[in-house]
């Protein structure tokens, strides 16, 4: 049985939100990190299925670029937040803090 | 399908100088700081050279997905522009100790093909991979000085709100292509003009969030949060590089993708630009007003730029659309020249970023004053600068447009803005202060680099007609 395209973006939409809401609530970087790859793979997801609708591969391809993206990501992110842990032996984002308005 | 290397000339011979650069300082590791920065800026002009040797060609590579056409072209040297001038920049004695290694060339030669592949896209993937190289390599520049906790913690805001926005960006990326079945703007354009978009909600929600990840990088009001801290905490060259280059990167972007797909009779837009425009403006320029930090208050005008520039979009004309290049290529030289001051005035020890640090400036050091005086001037938008003539073209484009009310808004808060830029020429000029400056070398990179910016500030002032009239023909061919 075919699984309708709708079914795909629900998810997907979930789980961006999910990744939303995750990058404005929680404190550490850590997970905020997290919850930002979630969002990615959200995309993902709704790029694969409209790629199978539409029986063209731009949007897988586009997932592939994604994922390089993210990975690059992952390697700068990561470096930044285990410099800053070797700086403040903190990485919560509400220590992070000293600039303000 | 022809891949066509001739058409990205320009963004091979960058990256390859970012490579060379890198290779040389592992090979002969004793090799000097000048070598490496005179390496970087002959990298910069042979992809300035192969830009304008392109010129005219309208070259097409990997099956349409990059173009080479006037209006990338034209980027090209403004991003050029802006990344040389910031090397030269980072000469200065407070940055020259930690800056100058070859990383530091190297990923801003990186981070202006990232520009350079986010103006030339007609794909929604390349402008995606352009936005990325772009910014990846930005939260590596700003977070450069890892001993620092202020780099830092810029650093690592810009990359965790970056990130965020980019995961709006895709998304809307991704509706859209969902609701066209197509990546390629010109495909996307045929189908819009093919249907009423108002039938589309996804096509409106994928917009918006395109708007949502490009607007993060041009810091427009809602989305402006990093900008002031980043700004702050970022080294003195690396903030005048990033909020010249990724602006116009980002504004050309959005010029690209607005003006290819949907014509001016989609007045929905408009009327979204027109509300975060006024927005924008107000927010930047009424933060400004108290700001003691001279960066951070750059940061806040920054962002009140950015609200002047969306009144070129949003008159969606010609004019508007040029004026939009040529207030941003002023923009380049007076904001690098800003951020050059400070930059010259520090020391190794102390940064003159405060206020307080510019009082009586104009008696012991007149001519630097006088410079600084100059791009404040230009930012605020009083003649002869060039601040003035954009701001000029920016507003009559909009009353071409018939958009008075807007324009009436912008000169309210063009006025708003004097204010605080001329506090910083009567701290100079008009108080006393016992503070002594040291002495800095004259002959340095960093007063070419100021030298280089006034200029340019003054010349696109009192001869602006050459570059407008180059500005109107290259925008023709999108709208």
């Amino acid at each position: 049985m075919e699984i309708p395209i709708s079914y795909y973006l629900l998810l997907s939409g979930i789980l961006f939100t999910i990744g939303v809401v995750g990058v404005l609530t929680r404190r550490n970087a850590i997970v905020v990190f997290m919850s930002i790859e979630l969002m990615l793979n959200a995309v993902n997801l709704t790029l694969v299925a409209f790629s199978k609708q539409f029986n063209s591969l731009d949007g897988q391809i586009f997932v592939f670029f994604v994922m390089v993206v993210a990975a690059a990501e992952v390697a700068v992110g990561l470096a930044l937040i285990v410099a800053i842990f070797r700086l403040k032996q903190t990485v919560s984002i509400d220590k992070i803090n000293i600039m303000k308005w | 399908m022809s891949f066509n290397l001739f058409a990205i000339s320009p963004i091979i011979a960058l990256a390859l100088t970012g490579f060379l650069v890198i290779g040389l300082s592992l090979v002969f590791s004793r090799i000097s700081k000048s070598m490496l920065l005179i390496i970087s800026l002959l990298g910069l002009a042979a992809s300035a050279y192969f830009s304008l040797s392109l010129w005219n060609e309208n070259a097409l590579a990997f099956g349409g997905m990059v173009r080479a056409d006037n209006f990338s072209l034209v980027f090209n040297v403004i991003f050029l522009i802006g990344a040389a001038l910031s090397m030269m920049l980072a000469f200065s004695q407070h940055e020259g100790g930690y800056l100058l290694y070859a990383e530091f060339f190297a990923i801003t030669a990186f981070a202006t093909v990232g520009m350079m592949l986010m103006v030339a896209s007609s794909n929604l993937l390349v402008i995606f991979l352009g936005l990325e190289t772009l910014s990846i390599s930005l939260y590596i520049l700003v977070g450069i000085k890892r001993t620092e906790e202020k780099s830092l913690e810029a650093a690592f805001k810009y990359f965790l709100l970056g990130a965020f926005a980019s995961g709006f960006l895709l998304y809307g990326i991704a509706f859209i292509y969902g609701s066209t079945g197509s990546l390629d703007l010109q495909e996307v354009a045929n189908f819009i003009s093919g249907t009423s978009i108002k039938d589309n909600p996804l096509m409106i929600l994928g917009g918006l969030l395109i708007i949502v990840g490009l607007g993060f990088k041009v810091a427009m009001f809602p989305f402006h949060m990093w900008a002031p801290d980043v700004y702050q905490g970022a080294p003195t060259p690396i903030t005048a590089f990033m909020s010249t280059g990724s602006k116009a990167a980002g504004f050309a972007a959005m010029l690209r993708v607005l003006f290819s797909t949907t014509d001016g009779t989609v007045s929905d837009w408009v009327t979204v630009l027109w509300v975060i425009s006024v927005l924008t403006m107000f927010f930047g320029n009424i933060v400004a007003l108290v700001q003691k930090n001279i960066k951070r208050m750059l940061a806040y005008s920054s962002i009140a730029h950015a609200g002047y520039i969306l009144i070129g979009i949003v008159s969606w004309n010609q004019a508007g659309a040029s004026s939009v290049v040529f207030y941003l290529l002023s923009y380049t030289f007076m904001n690098i020249g800003a951020f050059g001051v400070i930059a010259f005035l520090s020391t190794k020890e102390k940064e003159f970023i405060e206020l307080e640090d510019f009082k009586g400036l104009g008696f012991q050091k007149p001519v630097i004053a006088i410079v600084m005086a100059i791009f404040m001037f230009s930012l605020a938008g009083l003649p002869p600068t060039a601040g003035f003539i954009g701001k000029f073209y920016l507003f009559s484009a909009a009353v071409k447009a018939g958009q008075i009310p807007l324009v009436i808004l912008g000169v309210v808060n063009s006025m708003i803005s004097v204010y605080y830029y001329l506090s910083v020429v009567v701290a100079m000029f008009m108080k006393q202060s016992d503070q002594k400056w040291p002495a800095t070398g004259l002959i340095s990179a960093v007063s070419l680099s100021l030298l280089l910016a006034t200029a340019g500030t003054l010349g696109l002032g009192l001869f602006p007609s050459y570059w407008i009239e180059i500005f109107q023909k290259i925008v023709v061919s999108m709208i």
